[in-house]
C-alpha cells in the first residue's frame, strides 16, 4: 500500500475482457505526480479504453488501477471526478448548446454544493458560490486562452479552439490527473503548437497528465515517458527516445518486415522534433540507428 | 431585420416592460370577462393556469433533464385526493366560518405527499432511459387511475369520487365578503360580480406566477445547469462530476411538487374529484402542452397551455355558452356536441402540423433550439468528414496495421 501511494496512479493487471476480445490485457503502468506521460498504439489498441477503466465508465474484468492508493474498480464515473481524475474525449463531447463560458461552469459542479433550496430561495450562499463558479470558470478560460469566445455557443466555435474547450471544462474540476484523449486530432501545426505549450503550462500548474496521441511531433515533444498498446497488451515503455528504437513499437505500427522503412521515417521525425526544440536525446537515437 | 425586432422585444430592456404587460393582462381577463357575461371564459382561463403550473412541473422533467414521462397526470391526481383527505376532516375541525382555511393546509400537504411520491417512483424508475422511460411512467399513471377507481384501501371512493354524498367541501374562505363587497357595474353593460370561479382564477394566477420564479430559478443554477449537461450527453456530464442519478431524482421530485400543488386546487376549484379525471389523455395533454410550447422554455409553457388547454374549451364553451344566440347564430345542441368532439381532431392535426415545422416548439428555449436546429447536425457532419480526412491524411500509411 505504501509503495502504491508513491504513484499517483498504478495499474497491476489491469484487464477487461468484452466476449472473446480482450480489449485491455493485463496492463501495468504507473503515473508520477507532475508527469506527462502518453499512451500510444495503433487504432484499436485499447489506448481510450484503459481510458475508460481509469474513469469509471468500465470496471476491470481482471486487475485493477489504483489512484492515489485507493483501486478505482466499480466507482461511478462522477466519484472518480471528485477524487480528481479529469479527462476528454476523442470526440469531442461539449455540451453543444451552451456557451464555452456554460461548458466550463458545468467543470465547476463537482467542487461546488448548492441545490435546490439555494437556487428556489436565493440563499447568500448560494449567489455567493454562483460568483464564484463563474468567476473560476473564467479563470480557466483565460487560462487556456480562451476568453474572447466566453459567450459563443461551443458548437459553432472551430474545431481547435473546441478541443482547448474541452480541456478547459476539465481543468475547471481541479483534477490531480487530466486524461487527453487525442487533443492534437484535427488541429493545424500551429494549433497543435499552441496545444504543446498550454499541455506544458497544465503540468506546470501542479496537474498529472495522462495522454493518448496519435501525433507523433506531439507526443515526443511533451511526454516525459511513454507506454506502447497493441491489441491491449502493453508492448513498450520508456522514454521518447527508447521507444522510437524500440523494434516491437516498429513492427506493431507499420507490420514485420518493415523495420527499415519505420526507422527512417521515425528518425526523419526525430530530426524534425530536434530542429524544433534541440532535443538532444533524439539525435543521439538518430544517430544509434 | 425580424430577428432584430424579436430580440429586442427579448432583450433584458424590453423584459420588465412584458412582464407589467403580462400582469395587468392576467389581473384584467376575468374582470373584463366576468363584467361583459363571459363567466365560461374565467373559468376555462383558470383551467388554463393548472395546466401552467402542471406543465411548468413537468418542464422540469422532460425539458430540462430530458426525461419522457407520459404519467405525469398521476400527480395532479396524487394531489387532488390528498386534498380530499386532508382538506375534509380539516374543514370539520375548523368549523363553518374558517372550514375554508383547510385549502392552504392542504396546498402544503399535497405538494409534500406528490414530491414523496416522485421519489418513490423515480428511485427505481430513473434506472431506465428513453423509451423505457416513458413507458414505465405511462403504465404508473394508468396504475394511480386504477387504483383510484378500484376504492384502494376503501379510501378513495372508486369510481363515485370524493367527497362522497353527505359531506362537502366548504366554501372559499373570504369568499362570501367578496361577493358582497367587489361588486361594480359600468354603464348598462358591464357588471362586475365576484364568485367562485374568480376567486380561483386569483388563486391559480398567484400559484403559477410562484412556479414561474421558483421554476425558473431552479432551472437557472448549479442543478439546472446539471439538467441540461447530462440531457446533452451523460458520458460527459459524469466526467464532469455530475451524479446523474441524483441530480435525476432531484428532477423527478421538484417536477412532481407542482403536480401535487395543481391537484389540490384543482380538488377545491372542482369541489369534486374522481378518477376519470386523471386518464391517459390529460397526461397526454400536459406533455404536448411542453413539447409544442417548446421543451425547456417557460413562455412555451404558457402559451403551450393556452392553444392545447385554452382553445378547444373555448371553442366548446364558446359554442355553448349562447353568445351565438344572441348573435343571430343559431345551432342545434347537436352541432354543438360535434365542435366539442371536433376539436380533439383539430388539436391532433395542429401538433403533427407543429412537429413537422416547428419542432423545436412554439417559444423555443435558446438552449434546446440550439441542440435541435437540423442546420448543425449538417454542419457536424460535414466537419466530422473533414476532420476524419485531417487526420487521416498524413499519418494514414504509418497508423494503419498491417500496411
Amino acid at each position: 500500500m505504501v509503495a502504491d501511494m508513491e504513484h499517483l496512479v498504478s495499474a497491476k493487471n489491469a484487464t477487461i475482457q468484452f466476449g472473446g476480445l480482450r480489449a485491455v490485457d493485463g496492463v501495468d503502468m504507473h503515473i508520477d505526480k507532475g508527469e506527462i506521460v502518453a499512451l500510444i498504439g495503433p487504432n484499436g489498441a485499447g489506448k481510450t479504453t484503459f481510458f475508460n477503466l481509469l474513469t469509471g465508465i468500465y470496471t476491470p474484468t481482471e486487475g485493477e488501477i489504483l489512484f492515489n492508493g485507493q483501486s478505482v474498480s466499480g466507482v461511478k464515473p462522477h466519484v472518480i471526478a471528485e477524487r480528481g481524475i479529469s479527462r476528454t474525449f476523442q470526440n469531442i463531447r461539449l455540451f453543444a448548446s451552451m456557451t464555452a463560458l456554460e461548458n466550463v461552469m458545468i467543470g465547476r459542479h463537482v467542487r461546488t454544493h448548492s441545490g435546490a433550496f439555494g437556487a428556489t430561495f436565493r440563499t447568500p450562499k448560494f449567489k455567493r458560490e454562483e460568483a464564484q463558479i463563474q468567476a473560476d470558470a473564467e479563470k480557466w478560460l483565460a487560462f487556456c486562452g480562451l476568453s474572447e469566445y466566453a459567450n459563443e455557443v461551443s458548437s459553432s466555435l472551430p474545431y481547435g479552439v473546441q478541443r482547448r474547450l474541452e480541456i478547459a471544462r476539465a481543468l475547471a474540476t481541479d483534477p490531480k490527473l487530466i486524461c487527453l484523449d487525442e487533443p492534437a486530432a484535427g488541429m493545424n501545426p500551429i494549433e497543435s503548437a499552441h496545444l504543446n505549450a498550454l499541455i506544458f503550462k497544465v503540468r506546470d500548474a501542479g496537474i498529472t497528465v495522462l495522454l493518448i496521441e496519435h501525433d507523433m511531433k506531439v507526443v515526443m515533444n511533451l511526454a516525459d515517458r511513454i507506454y506502447v498498446l497493441d491489441f491491449g497488451k502493453l508492448i513498450a515503455k520508456g522514454t521518447p527516445a527508447e521507444i522510437q528504437s524500440n523494434p516491437a513499437v516498429i513492427e506493431a505500427y507499420l507490420g514485420k518486415g518493415s523495420e527499415t522503412m519505420a526507422k527512417e521515417n521515425l528518425e526523419q521525425k526525430a530530426t524534425e522534433n530536434h530542429n524544433h526544440n534541440g532535443d538532444s536525446t533524439a539525435e543521439e537515437s538518430g544517430e544509434n540507428a | 431585420m425580424a430577428s432584430n425586432i424579436k430580440n429586442a422585444l427579448l432583450s433584458d430592456k424590453a423584459k420588465p416592460w412584458l412582464i407589467a404587460l403580462a400582469i395587468v393582462a392576467i389581473v384584467a381577463a376575468p374582470i373584463l370577462f366576468q363584467g361583459f357575461g363571459q363567466m365560461f371564459m374565467v373559468r376555462i382561463l383558470a383551467v388554463c393556469g393548472l395546466y401552467i403550473i402542471l406543465a411548468l412541473g413537468l418542464n422540469i422533467v422532460v425539458g430540462y433533464a430530458g426525461l419522457l414521462d407520459f404519467g405525469r397526470i398521476a400527480f395532479y391526481a396524487v394531489g387532488a385526493y390528498v386534498a380530499m383527505w386532508v382538506g375534509l376532516p380539516i374543514t370539520k375541525m375548523l368549523g363553518p366560518s374558517l372550514g375554508g382555511l383547510s385549502y392552504f393546509i392542504a396546498l402544503v400537504a399535497g405538494a409534500i405527499v406528490a414530491a414523496f411520491v416522485g421519489f418513490l417512483l423515480a428511485l427505481p424508475v430513473l434506472r431506465l432511459r428513453g423509451d423505457y422511460l416513458a413507458i414505465v411512467t405511462l403504465g404508473f399513471g394508468e396504475i394511480v387511475r386504477i387504483c383510484l377507481n378500484n376504492n384502494i384501501f376503501g379510501v378513495t371512493n372508486g369510481a363515485a369520487g370524493l367527497p362522497a354524498a353527505g359531506s362537502s367541501l366548504p366554501e372559499p374562505f373570504g369568499l362570501n365578503w367578496l361577493k358582497m363587497n367587489a361588486y361594480f357595474t359600468v354603464g348598462n353593460n358591464f357588471e362586475f360580480s365576484f364568485n367562485a370561479n374568480v376567486y380561483w382564477y386569483f388563486i391559480i394566477a398567484v400559484l403559477m406566477i410562484l412556479a414561474i420564479i421558483v421554476v425558473s430559478r431552479q432551472d437557472n443554477s448549479r442543478l439546472g445547469r446539471a439538467w441540461s449537461a447530462f440531457r446533452e450527453d451523460e458520458v460527459a456530464a459524469s466526467a464532469m462530476g455530475i451524479d446523474i442519478y441524483k441530480t435525476k431524482v432531484y428532477a423527478m421530485v421538484l417536477g412532481a411538487v407542482w403536480g401535487g400543488v395543481a391537484g389540490v386546487t384543482f380538488g377545491y376549484f372542482q369541489a369534486f374529484v374522481s378518477p376519470e379525471s386523471f386518464t391517459f389523455l390529460e397526461s397526454t395533454l400536459v406533455l404536448a402542452i411542453v413539447v409544442i410550447g417548446g421543451m425547456g422554455s417557460i413562455p412555451g409553457v404558457l402559451v403551450g397551455a393556452l392553444v392545447i388547454q385554452g382553445v378547444p374549451e373555448f371553442i366548446r364553451g364558446f359554442a355553448s355558452s349562447g353568445t351565438l344566440d344572441a348573435m343571430g347564430v343559431h345551432l342545434s345542441a347537436e352541432a354543438i356536441s360535434n365542435i366539442s368532439n371536433y376539436r380533439m381532431l383539430i388539436l391532433g392535426a395542429l401538433m403533427v402540423i407543429m412537429m413537422a415545422v416547428r419542432p423545436q416548439g412554439i417559444i423555443p428555449s435558446k438552449r434546446v433550439a440550439r441542440e435541435l436546429r437540423p442546420a448543425t447536425i449538417e454542419d457536424a457532419e460535414i466537419e466530422n468528414q473533414e476532420m476524419w480526412d485531417v487526420e487521416h491524411h498524413e499519418d494514414a500509411p504509418s497508423l494503419r496495421r498491417g500496411l
